[in-house]
């Protein structure tokens, strides 16, 4: 197989992947009971008006073609109307009208947390990796498996008792008008933030650190051991050097598993993201929002995981230079 | 009768049985969850309070004087409340020792559920014809293409969250990676020469699975259970957390962080007590569950990444 074969197999399957998501998500929503025009209705409704509000919101139309409404819809950008969420006062406004301020958020948060951990989380499992059994390795990997054990919550909450209340030196939460520049925004954004790269690090750290030793395994580096190459040579042109193309899988992989953190973490600093959005939203059974909320989420987790597939196959010189 | 049991001699001695000797990391992890299993037995029955009581204002008097404190909320702990008092005045030790049970049960049962879809169908997939196996594969992988919570997230927004929604929810999503581990060992185990053996001796299919593939893959397995009971837990927990999980007034170490969360700024431990449970048990898994692995060579660790 070709590299370029493999690319556009790969691409094919992402696009293919992305159908059957949309697929699952509009099935998990639209077939199972809990009709919306029920729940908007709730005390109130009557036969008849459930039935003028079923044909208005274009309920009675068979599954699959409200599934082909929806996609199209969906692809030129329109994500319709929320339509529950009575007493939120937000009956009837444009979908994508509220996602937006809500994503720009979100990717601020997602992005200063992968700004910040990527760096940190592998240079400290390549530490660990390339003394493995000292005291550093040790502790990496003692503290790293605590906190992937625990909870992204507790992590918050430790967070929250310490900096925020104990020393005073940030806000409990993450309120954003959306005005803030600077200063004001880095506040705000600190305390989440701070979390998710505690929980993404710890992740990215084992990951790296398995897969340098990996490396470490191999019979080329044994080889080099044995010619006498220095240690320190031998990790940064033998061992790094091949181990680049999973280190990046790797990060993809954990930017991807973000997906999770970020729910809880924007829920308990309040933080107004996509995802605090999200959870509002299936509070209040607001089905076309949690929709959108979801394929938005799964679009990116698959588009990340496709990313770490890509480099892995890019990173692979048996693919790269086909005989 | 002479001869039979000298030719018997002959034969190489069976090898010793494999005894598993933990490190202390483990037996410390071993004795956690030995403790946590005995609280979800006993625990409603050893409890001060029942998990819905609100505590009288009455019990707690301000020291120096015989005034009750005005409110029960939020209080520190005290002879009378062990562990202080959650947002409602009511006692967080009984409310954790009663949560155990909710957070535990609904948690095992997600697990056992997962592992008996996931094990059942990996199996099917790997001993059955073609097209079953990448019929269920390609659905498999539909799922497994899904983050697990925006999974829930969908299901909870259509019908609902009660328990036994729950425990199904999660038994079915996490039922796609026990699938995965499953079918992935029951091939390998399928193309070795002892199944060979038996497939020429004659065996049916039904003995082949039983006898040879299930004892093969028990102890990787088995490792997998315990980690697989970690992810269902902190899973379990985070819905309950988001308040999509377990309903009030149950008590559930999950919710019982949310509830409580508001009381973080006075310096409650409320909130930290349940988390400190969910932790002690998790992190005591993943001990025991490392060590075992450390054990069997490392292969399986790599395995279930």
């Amino acid at each position: 197989m070709t590299l370029l074969s493999a690319l556009l197999r790969r691409t094919a399957l992402g696009v293919a992947t992305l159908f059957v998501v949309s697929v699952l998500i509009f099935v998990g929503t639209s077939i199972l009971p809990g009709d919306v025009a029920n729940i908007i209705l709730g005390q109130m409704a009557t036969p008849e008006s459930l039935a003028a509000l079923r044909t208005k919101l274009g309920l009675d139309e068979p599954a699959h073609i409200r599934y082909l409404i929806w996609l199209s819809d969906l692809l030129s950008g329109d994500l319709g109307f929320s339509k529950a969420g009575a007493g939120t006062g937000t009956v009837g406004t444009p979908i994508s009208e509220m996602l937006m301020p809500r994503l720009i958020n979100t990717i601020r948060l997602g992005g200063a947390v992968a700004i910040v951990a990527v760096p940190f989380a592998v240079t400290i499992g390549l530490l660990a990796a390339m003394y493995p059994g000292t005291r550093l390795d040790r502790f990496v990997t003692f503290t790293t498996l605590g906190l992937i054990s625990v909870p992204e919550f507790l992590v918050a909450t430790l967070l929250v008792l310490v900096i925020a209340v104990q020393l005073g030196w940030l806000p409990a939460t993450a309120y954003i008008s959306g005005q803030e520049t600077g200063l004001k925004l880095v506040r705000a954004l600190a305390m989440p933030a701070l979390t998710l790269v505690i929980v993404a690090s710890s992740q990215i750290m084992r990951m790296t650190r398995a897969t340098v030793l990996n490396v470490m395994n191999s019979p080329y580096i044994e080889m080099a051991i044995l010619k006498g190459v220095p240690r320190r040579r031998i990790i940064l042109r033998h061992a790094l050097l091949n181990a680049i193309g999973p280190i990046a899988n790797v990060i993809a992989l954990n930017l991807a598993y973000l997906v999770s953190g970020v729910v809880v973490v924007e829920t308990i600093f309040a933080y107004p993201g996509l995802a605090k959005l999200m959870i509002d939203a299936v509070q209040t059974r607001d089905l076309p929002l949690v929709q959108a909320c979801a394929m938005i989420f799964c679009a990116t987790y698959i588009v990340l995981i496709f990313i770490a597939d890509m480099v892995s196959i890019l990173s692979n010189p048996r693919l790269r230079h086909p005989k | 009768m002479a001869e039979t049991e000298t030719s018997f001699e002959e034969l190489p001695d069976a090898p010793p049985r494999r005894r598993l000797r933990l490190s202390w990391s483990g037996k410390l992890g071993v004795v956690v969850v030995a403790f946590w299993m005995v609280i979800v037995v006993i625990g409603p029955s050893i409890s001060p309070y029942h998990e819905a009581d609100i505590l009288d204002e009455a019990l707690f008097i301000v020291p120096g004087s015989d005034n009750p404190y005005p409110e029960t909320d939020y209080q520190p702990p005290s002879a009378v409340a062990w562990l202080g008092t959650d947002y409602l005045g009511r006692d967080t030790l009984s409310r954790t020792l009663f949560g155990a049970r909710t957070t535990i049960g609904i948690s095992l049962a997600s697990t056992l559920l997962a592992y008996l879809v996931g094990v059942t169908l990996g199996i099917a997939a790997a001993v059955g014809r073609p097209v079953l196996d990448s019929s269920l594969s390609r659905l498999n992988d539909a799922i497994l293409s899904i983050p697990s919570i925006m999974l829930a997230l969908i299901i909870i927004a259509a019908i609902g969250s009660t328990i036994p929604i729950l425990i199904v929810l999660t038994g079915l999503i996490y039922a796609s990676t026990v699938f995965r581990i499953a079918r992935s060992l029951g091939l390998d185990v399928k193309v070795s020469d002892f199944v060979e053996a038996a497939k020429v001796r004659g065996e049916g299919l039904w003995w082949i699975i039983t006898r040879e593939i299930l004892p093969n893959v028990a102890m990787p397995m088995a490792t997998d259970f315990g980690l697989r009971f970690v992810y269902v837990i902190l899973f379990i927990s985070s819905l309950s957390f988001l308040g999509l999980g377990v309903q009030p007034p149950q008590s559930d170490w999950g919710s019982m962080v949310r509830e409580s969360l508001s009381g973080l700024p006075y310096g409650s431990i409320a909130p930290l007590v349940p988390a400190m449970a969910i932790a002690t048990l998790t992190i005591a898994i993943n001990l025991i569950v490392d060590d075992v692995s450390a054990h069997s060579g490392g292969r399986l660790a790599r395995r279930m990444i």
